[in-house]
């Protein structure tokens, strides 16, 4: 039998049983066969390629205001980056709103570069055409938190508010497919043809998926992709309206995710497949 | 000449401070090589009549990639007084993907990653004192059928 | 202009492990943009490393080489402090050269 012509053909879980029915031991999973190109592909991150480019573009004047984003306040004071990522999202009085890091940087890229707010967010997801300046962005204040812990704090009523509804929405089902975030990430053990799923309703799971998952440098897309665009991208998968970029319910799950994340050690841009 | 082809003549224009170390250095681009679009061809233009099998070449990928555009391949040959390593993707439209010679204090090791378009096996060619070896891994490639 | 290259050069007993990761679009010539129209080949074809200002590493690629390619060398009787220059050039004649120290691994 010539595997290699029908592997190229034959999707992921057929795979699963051609390799298994192939001259290695029949109890062979398919991570086993997976896991050095995981390691292998861990082992030097093209993210880090991002977080370098995002460096350089905090600190450039640019933008019809010919300005940096040393003023822009994450949470932590004008400019400071270091620990932003591990209590976002929150609330900002100046927006009198909760935003997460990429609606927080899309405020000071409108208000201190003068960029219009329809731009930054027809960019917001890189192509192989064109590089996103967000992608970039969130990977370079991302990776500022590496080695501190997530510590998202609901002090302020509209942060609860947030959690709630992040919180409501995770296990709501609707759409056509009747499907809600647990569908796929309320058990262990399972995967999307060879993608391991997490657990979200373990908290280690969930300390893991947001405190080393995302911004990631996705080998398919040869890009980072940010938790924005993994959320755009579950809503897809079950068939719901897309999710608007920076939208309430985008920060609501968000702040849902990043607080039940508290006490998960930040590496990050994290890679995958 | 153990630097590629080119090398003997740039030497001397080195030497003269004509040109930088790391510009001399470089070999001409094999373009015959990398426009086979069969194996046997992409290892004749290597220079190789023949290349022996060899237990000698180490080649690690991964036996499954779940992505045919990163594919990461590391040889490692210990076979003594090795010049290059040259890295074939045997069923890629142009399987020649990438040769590495190598000078003074480099060891004998090459890693980069490759694009795959299907399941296919991975020849690894080694130069070693003029002489060709080779060794092959197979390694599947998931997205391509089903993305 | 090309994006400066992030390189790791940690020393682990008398070997320097150079790790390099580049910013580049390495088109294969095959692929059409969002237009529908063919994107031309633009790929590193050559790819150089020097210890100390000795050569080193001599890579010829083509375009099967992955996006924002990644490769490593290995250099025996490196020391920390020793100087690693990095250089390629693509097929439109772009070209990109950084530089790193070895450090303790």
């Amino acid at each position: 039998m010539n595997l290699s012509s029908r592997a190229a053909a034959i999707c992921a879980f057929a795979l699963a049983l051609a390799t298994g029915s192939g001259p290695v031991t029949a109890q062979s999973k398919p991570e086993d066969g997976l896991a050095l190109g995981r390691k292998m592909l861990a082992e030097d991150n093209p993210g880090d390629l991002w977080v370098e480019r995002g460096q350089r573009l905090f600190t450039a004047k640019r933008g019809p205001k010919n300005a940096s984003l040393e003023k822009c306040d994450l949470g932590m004071g004008p400019g400071v980056v270091k620990g932003a990522f591990a209590q976002l999202p929150r609330y900002f009085a100046d927006t009198d709103k909760v935003q997460d890091l990429e609606s927080r940087l899309l405020t000071c890229m409108v208000e201190l570069q003068g960029f219009k707010r329809e731009d930054i967010i027809r960019t917001r997801f890189g192509t192989l055409d064109r590089d996103s300046d967000m992608e970039a962005l969130v990977s370079y204040v991302g990776a500022a938190s590496n080695g501190l812990r997530m510590n998202v704090r609901l002090t302020h009523a509209k942060e609860r508010e947030m959690y709630k509804a992040g919180e409501y929405a995770f296990y709501r089902r609707s759409g056509p497919l009747d499907f809600a975030c647990v569908t796929c990430h309320g058990e262990s053990g399972k995967r999307i043809r060879l993608q391991d799923l997490p657990n979200m309703t373990k908290a280690e799971e969930m300390r893991e998926v947001v405190a080393t998952g995302w911004p990631a440098y996705r080998g398919t897309h040869s890009t980072v992709r940010t938790m924005q665009h993994r959320l755009y991208d579950c809503f897809w998968q079950m068939r719901l309206p897309d999710l608007g970029f920076a939208s309430d319910l985008s920060v609501a799950l968000t702040a849902y995710l990043n607080y039940s994340a508290n006490g998960g050690e930040i590496k990050l841009p994290g890679v995958r497949r | 000449m153990k630097f590629g082809g080119s090398a003997g003549a740039l030497v001397t224009l080195a030497a003269a401070g004509l040109l930088k170390t790391s510009q001399a250095a470089a070999a001409v681009w094999n373009k015959a090589g990398f426009e086979s679009k069969g194996v046997a061809d992409a290892v004749k233009s290597l220079g190789a009549s023949a290349a022996a099998d060899s237990r000698d070449i180490v080649i690690t990928a991964p036996d499954i990639a779940e992505n045919g555009a990163v594919v990461p391949i590391e040889v490692v040959s210990r076979i003594p007084n090795t010049q290059s390593i040259s890295i074939i993707a045997e069923k890629n439209p142009f399987p020649l993907a990438a040769t590495v010679d190598f000078a003074n204090s480099a060891e004998p090791y090459a890693y980069v990653r490759i694009k795959m378009g299907q399941t296919s096996n991975v020849r690894a060619v080694v130069k070693a004192d003029g002489k060709f070896f080779s060794a092959v891994k197979e390694v599947k490639i998931t997205v391509g059928g089903c993305g | 202009m090309a994006e400066p290259m992030k390189i790791r050069a940690l020393l682990k007993g008398d070997v320097a492990d150079i790790r390099v990761l580049v910013a580049h679009s390495m088109e294969t010539g095959q692929r059409r943009d969002a237009a529908g129209n063919l994107v031309a080949a633009h790929f590193i074809h050559s790819m150089t490393v020097t210890h100390n200002g000795k050569p080193v590493y001599d890579g010829q690629w083509s375009q099967a080489v992955s996006r924002n390619p990644v490769f490593a060398v290995r250099i025996k009787g490196a020391r920390v402090g020793d100087k690693v220059v990095v250089s390629w050039t693509d097929n439109k004649n772009d070209k990109r050269t950084d530089e790193v120290s070895v450090a303790a691994g």
